[in-house]
């Protein structure tokens, strides 16, 4: 499959089917492309099926007995729907968890170290090391700090930072924002989005904070109750009138509605039933 | 006061060797949140192995060879068999399989060694008595305290020191981060059962030279639980400070109390130990502590 460009995509996600526990279905046919270099993100409220996607991305699912059944994922041409974590780690995709996913007992750096699990034995850490916290000055004054006790901005940067020392071609960003107050917020997605350009690292970028992430991502899509239901360049999406109704909380004119009226207007103009 | 010296010595001895018990709970629980109930069995097992061994004529370094290699075949098959397939389910499943695993090893040991009884571990280790002042001890349990404590070093290090160790340290923080970071947690499973499987094996022929081999050592394993629980189930450290306290005031204590109440003792003051350990610091004395952010 190809795109505009006649590019084949990073990684594409091909009308996948999830199912928890062999009955409870959670995606119902969910399809996105990443373009290499690219920032994508996927915008929808909790219990969409955001973070599922993203699992079935990295192999997670699995733990917690929930399965791929229809459909493909492909990595760079190869097929990687029934790989397991570590490989796809190793092929260059790495998630990065919702919440605070530090290792709370270990050290900043042995944190950094851990994330370079799947690299050969012998590579050079140091340089890695001192690239991420060239982007995270804050963890550089922390690293002997053990991360539990870090901030919790800081915890999310240690996981970003973590996750590079992978050497990922495709970072897949669950919820960043999570928890955390707007100005950090606004510096994390800055940093994420100088990786993206001076390191070209690809993003996945699962979030509920639509106007953010519409900020930095090159293009959207929308998801609701284990579907896409809306996709389209990020400029597209930030003019669109459903978008500023639902996720950006807008009305026309720029204000705040009552909620008796988003409720009536979701009841008249749902965009699936 | 040299009654009690001896008492007291005697008590650091047995204390290191039940530390090793616990360092085999410790190992298992650290990399799955699983109370390992096989470890006397494991050890029973690895006695057993390398009593036959010696008795069908196997010098002192081929018979430990075949406890080696038993022991590295059973870790590794009780992983491929026994764990993995219940990745994903309840931490109480894979403690019920340690549970299946104890009494199968139970069924193995009476039916061999109704075929072939053995009885004591030989290595031709001396068995004569240091004379250390007004204390005297059996150069044998001087042996296996030193080996058993290096082995707690070794461990150690490996821990603190080595790739394995902090991909060990990410599984017992946060299972599913570890997992994310592309750590296998099967591989590191089989890694954490074959250790196990090792310190069972020190035990067993620690164990097997001093009481003999015979089905106590599998009971001993349930001594292992109340110096886990005292040390905390995550903690190595807690696993050899608990162990020589509980191994000096179980001896020191049936010392003087024995010959009144007429024995008994040892059996039942570690639980009670463990009892009141609970009350007191449930997670242990050394267990993690659980970082919270104000």
């Amino acid at each position: 499959m190809t795109n505009a460009n006649g590019q084949e995509p990073l990684l594409q996600v091909n009308n996948i089917e999830v199912i928890y526990d062999k009955v409870v279905l959670v995606l119902k046919g969910v399809s996105l492309h990443v373009p290499a270099g690219g920032i994508v993100t996927l915008l929808g409220a909790n219990g969409a099926g955001k973070t599922t996607t993203l699992k079935a991305i990295s192999g997670l699912l699995r733990p917690e007995r929930g399965e791929v059944t229809r459909g493909s994922i492909y990595f760079q041409g190869r097929r990687i729907d029934h790989e397991e974590p570590p490989e796809i780690v190793r092929m260059g995709i790495v998630q990065v968890l919702e919440g605070r996913g530090v290792l709370e007992h270990l050290t900043v750096e042995e944190n950094l170290l851990v994330g370079a699990h799947t690299r050969p034995r012998g590579d050079n850490l140091q340089d890695d090391i001192e690239m991420i916290y060239h982007y995270f000055p804050s963890l550089a004054e922390r690293r002997r700090i053990k991360a539990g006790y870090l901030s919790g901005g800081e915890q999310q940067m240690l996981a970003i930072g973590r996750a590079l020392m992978a050497h990922p071609k495709v970072l897949l960003l669950d919820e960043p924002s999570l928890g955390l107050a707007p100005l950090l917020v606004q510096e994390i997605f800055r940093i994420v989005r100088r990786l993206n350009e001076e390191q070209g690292v690809s993003v996945l970028l699962v979030e509920q904070n639509a106007s953010i992430a519409l900020e930095i991502a090159d293009y959207g899509y929308v998801m609701e109750n284990g579907r896409i239901v809306l996709d389209g360049d990020a400029e597209t999406l930030k003019n669109n009138e459903d978008i500023k109704e639902f996720y950006l909380g807008l009305s026309a004119v720029g204000q705040r509605k009552s909620y008796r009226e988003v409720k009536h207007y979701r009841r008249r103009k749902r965009w699936l039933s | 006061m040299d009654f009690f010296l001896e008492l007291f010595v005697n008590g650091l001895l047995t204390g290191v060797l039940y530390a090793l018990i616990a360092l085999g709970l410790v190992l298992i629980y650290k990399a799955s949140s699983v109370l390992n109930l096989a470890v006397g069995e494991m050890a029973l097992l690895a006695s057993f192995v390398v009593a036959l061994a010696a008795n069908f004529g196997a010098p002192s370094w081929l018979a430990i060879l075949a406890g080696v290699v038993v022991m590295v075949a059973f870790g590794y098959f009780v992983e491929r068999l026994a764990f993995r397939p219940l990745i994903g389910q309840p931490v109480i499943s894979l403690i019920m399989a340690t549970v299946g695993i104890a009494l199968f090893l139970r069924g193995i040991y009476f039916i061999l060694s109704n075929k072939w009884p053995v009885y004591l571990v030989d290595l031709g280790l001396p068995v004569d008595s240091l004379n250390l002042g007004p204390v005297s001890l059996l150069s044998s349990s001087v042996v296996g305290g030193l080996v058993a404590l290096l082995l707690f070093g070794l461990v150690g290090y490996i821990y603190a020191r080595t790739r394995t160790g902090l991909a060990l340290r990410a599984v017992s923080d946060n299972q599913t981060v570890a997992l994310s970071l592309g750590i296998s947690i099967d591989h590191l499973w089989a890694v954490v059962w074959i250790g196990a499987g090792l310190v069972a094996l020190v035990s067993g022929i620690v164990w097997g030279q001093r009481i003999g081999v015979q089905f106590g050592i599998a009971i001993l394993g349930l001594k292992g639980l109340p110096v886990v629980f005292l040390g905390g189930l995550d903690s190595m450290v807690g696993a050899l400070l608990a162990g020589i306290f509980i191994g000096v005031a179980e001896n020191v204590v049936a010392g003087y109390l024995d010959p009144l109440i007429g024995g008994g003792t040892k059996e039942f003051l570690p639980f009670f130990i463990m009892l009141i350990a609970l009350w007191v610091r449930p997670y242990g004395f050394f267990g993690r502590e659980i970082i919270e952010r104000v």
